[in-house]
């Protein structure tokens, strides 16, 4: 009797350690110091963008050099929101969310018109459009940027301490949120219409899936999810500026180095990619121009010689899954 | 009344820059499909090896162009054939992925090696000459450019149609398998045809860095106007490359006119309601 599971051996021994990992994380505030606290928080919504572009670029095709329009759009909202519009700093990130979402259809609309290489320069000059507007508005401080209020990161808790654990839960949370989501939608009936785009756009649409709109869903979705980490970007950091807000290197070249060497089309992918890029970033940042240099030697010859990344070695070598999202066929000898 | 009519011609004086920076995106898009997300960086490289060369020689930047053109065509075969072509196939990830990575490369190494001051090419009197026509006071060295740009594009409109080497372009962008049937090299013409797209790089790095100041850091920019200029005009026709310039300059120095502040994002706007109304471009290539 043959039998069809998603699920391994590897999977579930996976599941078990993540929650015994995520248990031992969210007891960080009470065993690591400040800023080790910080970079976990850090690595924590570097590893949530990582998740989301690859959504998009990996499964839905739509590769972006422009998602920085959305964290720097999320961390203005942030600011807006909570200095003239009294909203809680928590809220606030959630709205911004929200708006970010809606602003994507529009967005959408427009550069879907360019495919592939020209949609990636496209959705750059996008994320321009944003810097330059933002740069405009005085209230936020125009070219210069401006502070978080005193009093609204005192509403968040009013002890420093109490402040840091809140911002880096707030970070874990979302990390876990976007990873728990993404697994999710990749399992859905939809995840399935997204991978089979993946695999044949001519193919899927002949069997009656509607390419646009499925983009259209992620490219909506993930934007709101970028302007929320985006958000938590900035309320860890108290300052924002259109250059920080806006930057091609912080919120897009990182985040293509971290997708593409971890592997790219894979969920497991961008949680190793994180891992090294932040070992690498921990031992070479002294280096400055350099370590961005062996970064992106690195990325080419990843994507020349291994185009599937460090978990794409290591899953056609050990064909390990650690999130079941592929079928698999049992045969059980007879008589079992 | 005459300062709108200035900035309207001190636009489309700009375009013919803009129109440089496309020419060669346009090239290359056109033989082989690639986008070279590094363009922007290499032009900027080619007016960083201009300075080297006015400095070491301690000659004028256009005859710096007498090396530097060489030098860029020569980086631009051994990119192709050493790189980029292991990156082409139905796939699109591998080029824009390993092109994003050399332009990280290229922007980090010149911040190694030239640091992150702004410097600029000195022209000497050219770059403040300019002649009185009908009220309006016209750069020598805009017009120059623009001459250059019409040139250029001129150029490659001939290489294109009219040379072995055109026909071999035409002959792997149509079809490479039957083109390597016909006895073509691809992976040479290919090499060809990026040297041809980085010497026109090249003379657009030099005439950038002789206009204004430079510093690493703004490859990113000229790629996204050079890009919008293909756009505009209308991908696949080189003459609108030039159209498309013109259009993103004049809406540039509109908006300078306006507010100061509106220069760049006026152009980018211009750029995203054409793609809203016409979404091929303005000059697309009619299909055969």
């Amino acid at each position: 009797m043959n039998t069809v599971t998603r699920a391994t051996p590897a999977s579930r021994v996976a599941m078990i350690i993540a929650v015994l990992a995520l248990i031992v994380l969210a007891a960080a505030p009470w065993w690591a110091g400040r800023a080790d606290l910080r970079l976990l928080g850090e690595i924590f919504l570097y590893l949530s963008l990582a998740c989301l572009w690859n959504l998009m670029a990996g499964y839905a095709g739509l590769v972006s050099v422009g998602q920085q329009a959305f964290v720097g759009f999320g961390g203005y909202m942030l600011f807006a929101l909570a200095i003239f519009g009294g909203l809680h700093p928590i809220v606030a990130i959630l709205l911004a969310g929200v708006l970010a979402g809606l602003i994507s259809v529009p967005i959408a609309a427009l550069i879907f018109r360019l495919k592939g290489a020209y949609f990636a320069i496209g959705t750059w000059v996008v994320a321009e459009v944003f810097r330059l507007t933002f740069a405009q508005i005085s209230a936020l401080g125009g070219g210069s940027g401006s502070s978080l209020p005193v009093d609204i990161v005192r509403s968040l808790a009013d002890s420093r301490s109490g402040r840091e654990a809140l911002s880096y839960w707030l970070a874990l949370g979302a990390a876990v949120t976007v990873i728990t989501c993404v697994y999710l939608f990749l399992r859905s009936r939809r995840g399935l219409a997204l991978t089979a785009i993946r695999d044949s756009e001519v193919a899927a649409s002949g069997l009656g899936i509607d390419i646009w709109r499925t983009k259209l869903e992620v490219y909506v979705v993930t934007s709101a999810f970028t302007a929320v980490i985006g958000g938590l970007l900035f309320l860890q950091k108290l300052r924002i500026s259109p250059d920080a807000a806006f930057s091609v290197n912080d919120w897009t070249a990182f985040v293509i180095f971290i997708v593409v060497i971890g592997g790219i089309g894979t969920l497991e992918g961008p949680i190793i990619g994180t891992i090294l890029f932040f070992l690498l970033r921990e031992t070479l940042a002294d280096f400055g121009t350099i370590y961005l240099m062996v970064l992106g030697v690195v990325a080419i010859v990843v994507m020349l010689k291994a185009p599937k990344g460090v978990w794409g070695l290591v899953r056609d070598r050990y064909d390990l899954e650690l999130f079941p999202l592929s079928y698999r066929v049992n045969t059980k000898p007879k008589g079992d | 009344m005459i300062e709108w009519i200035n900035a309207v011609v001190q636009g489309i004086l700009l375009g013919g820059l803009y129109a440089l920076f496309a020419a060669g995106l346009s090239l290359i898009f056109g033989v082989m499909r690639l986008v070279n997300i590094a363009h922007g960086d290499l032009i900027i490289l080619a007016a960083y090896l201009g300075l080297s060369t006015t400095m070491l020689l301690g000659v004028h930047p256009f005859v710096a162009l007498l090396i530097v053109m060489p030098a860029m065509a020569g980086i631009g075969y051994i990119l192709q054939r050493g790189l980029l072509n292991k990156t082409l196939g139905s796939d699109i990830l591998p080029p824009l992925l390993v092109t994003f990575g050399l332009s990280v490369i290229v922007q980090n190494a010149l911040l190694e090696g030239y640091t992150a001051d702004p410097q600029k090419l000195n022209a000497g009197a050219i770059e403040t000459a300019s002649i009185a026509v009908g009220g309006l006071s016209l750069g020598v060295l805009p017009l120059l450019t623009f001459g250059m740009a019409i040139v250029v594009i001129a150029g490659l409109q001939w290489i294109f149609y009219s040379t072995a080497l055109g026909r071999g372009f035409r002959a792997v962008s149509d079809n490479q398998d039957i083109a390597q049937l016909m006895g073509l090299n691809k992976a040479h013409i290919y090499g060809l045809a990026m040297a041809l797209a980085l010497a026109v790089t090249a003379i657009a790095g030099i005439l950038l860095g002789v206009r204004t100041s430079f510093d690493p850091a703004i490859g990113g920019g000229r790629l996204i106007f050079g890009f919008e200029a293909v756009i505009i005009g209308g991908l696949g026709n080189i003459w609108g490359t030039l159209a498309g310039g013109v259009i993103l300059g004049v809406a540039q120095t509109i908006g300078a006119k306006i507010d100061p502040g509106w220069q760049v994002l006026a152009g980018h706007i211009a750029f995203l309601v054409v793609l809203a109304v016409r979404p091929n471009g303005l000059f697309p290539r009619v299909e055969h």
